[in-house]
């Protein structure tokens, strides 16, 4: 039952946040790749920035359990699959998370993406199997790898000899910088606002 | 008025940190799957069952939500559960903060004014768009293995070079296209 409240209270948090930050409305979206405004990147970037300091920060002085952690395999797909879905970002202003919130918020265009997107995630279960059977789906440089080795977590590492907390936090505060340096516009020409 | 990056980053930081924190990475675009899966089990009620050999206790005549011991079929048949709850929770918090807003405009709803200034006002192509989208996005976050939620921000956050594999094909893709396509900026 904690489980069910966690997932209750994190999820309409993050529901609420989407919402606030502007990811729901696809024209910060579109905006953002079109380079026009970067608004939302610099959140993101900034979001990637601080979870992660937290996250490594925590686990380095133990007070943050590992054991949470769980690391995707590597493997082409994960590229080609990257190719598509920001394909259909460009085209809609959604992905599947900001789709879905963007509908709950009363958008219609987004009504008809995640109908759209329930036929796709459809149309890849059914082709799975094919899809497997070519290969693209092996793992790569170690399949559910880490930059670094993370202490008390099974996932294998690029780099062995350095710290995984370390470069972790390392790349945070990397993060963070570029949010904060990043111009809000990458394109040139006036501002359309 | 949305919030400002300094602000938002950190409440959107702070809220992915706390998911790891205390349960898992988020991820969603897997629950379009569950979803599906849902659907068609209710149509046809042979695609999951109960298996005492499956590592999950469930099997699927589907190889998709069969993989991995049954995961997915599981989760299928027990939709109470972390991930997909999570997932309804999240509408509910949208919802809610755009009601508290002041809502969305009429003219908004069907599409926003990016589109509107590249393509005109003809909902019916918008939607199209969305649709022929929504799929692609869908089928793309399956065969990636997630979304921009579980691959882009928990995946960096968690340095696992799938993240930022994903991330570097997302956006190789979706910057040029949205250069082409919309050329008037918004």
């Amino acid at each position: 039952m904690t489980t069910i409240i966690l997932a209750i209270v994190i999820g309409a948090a993050f529901g609420f946040t989407l919402d606030r930050v502007g990811a729901t409305n696809p024209n910060y979206i579109i905006r953002m790749l079109n380079l026009s405004d970067l608004h939302l990147m610099k959140t993101i970037l900034l979001a990637i920035g601080v979870a992660s300091f937290l996250m490594f920060g925590g686990q380095f002085f133990g007070v943050v359990d590992a054991g949470n952690m769980s690391v995707k395999s590597a493997h082409l797909g994960v590229f080609v699959g990257g190719l598509l879905l920001g394909a259909g970002f460009a085209v809609s202003g959604f992905c599947p998370g900001t789709g879905l919130t963007a509908a709950a918020t009363g958008r219609k265009d987004a009504m008809v993406f995640v109908v759209g997107g329930l036929v796709g995630a459809a149309a890849y279960m059914l082709s799975y199997a094919t899809v497997a059977a070519t290969g693209a789906l092996e793992n790569i440089a170690g399949g559910k790898v880490t930059l670094g080795k993370i202490a008390e977590t099974k996932y294998p590492a690029l780099v062995d000899s350095i710290s995984g907390e370390l470069i972790g936090i390392v790349l945070a505060a990397i993060f963070v910088v570029i949010a904060v340096y990043l111009p809000s516009r990458l394109r040139l020409g006036r501002s359309a606002t | 008025m949305i919030l400002s990056w300094q602000k938002g980053g950190i409440l959107l930081g702070l809220v992915f940190f706390s998911a790891v924190l205390l349960v898992k990475p988020i991820g969603v675009s897997t629950q379009f799957v569950i979803f599906d899966g849902i659907l068609w089990n209710a149509v046809s009620s042979e695609v999951v069952v109960k298996s005492d050999t499956a590592k999950s206790g469930y099997k699927s005549t589907n190889p998709y939500l069969n993989k991995s011991g049954g995961k997915y079929a599981k989760s299928v048949a027990e939709p109470f559960n972390y991930s997909f709850i999570f997932v309804l929770a999240m509408l509910a918090g949208a919802a809610l903060s755009a009601n508290l807003r002041g809502g969305i405009s009429k003219e908004e709803r069907a599409m926003p004014p990016v589109w509107r200034n590249n393509f005109g006002d003809d909902s019916n192509k918008r939607y199209l768009a969305a649709f022929l989208a929504g799929f692609v996005v869908l089928y793309g976050a399956r065969l990636a293995g997630g979304c921009t939620s579980g691959h882009m921000m928990s995946g960096i956050m968690q340095t696992a070079l799938s993240g930022y594999i994903f991330t570097a094909g997302a956006f190789l893709a979706g910057i040029p296209l949205a250069l082409m396509l919309f050329k008037k900026e918004g």
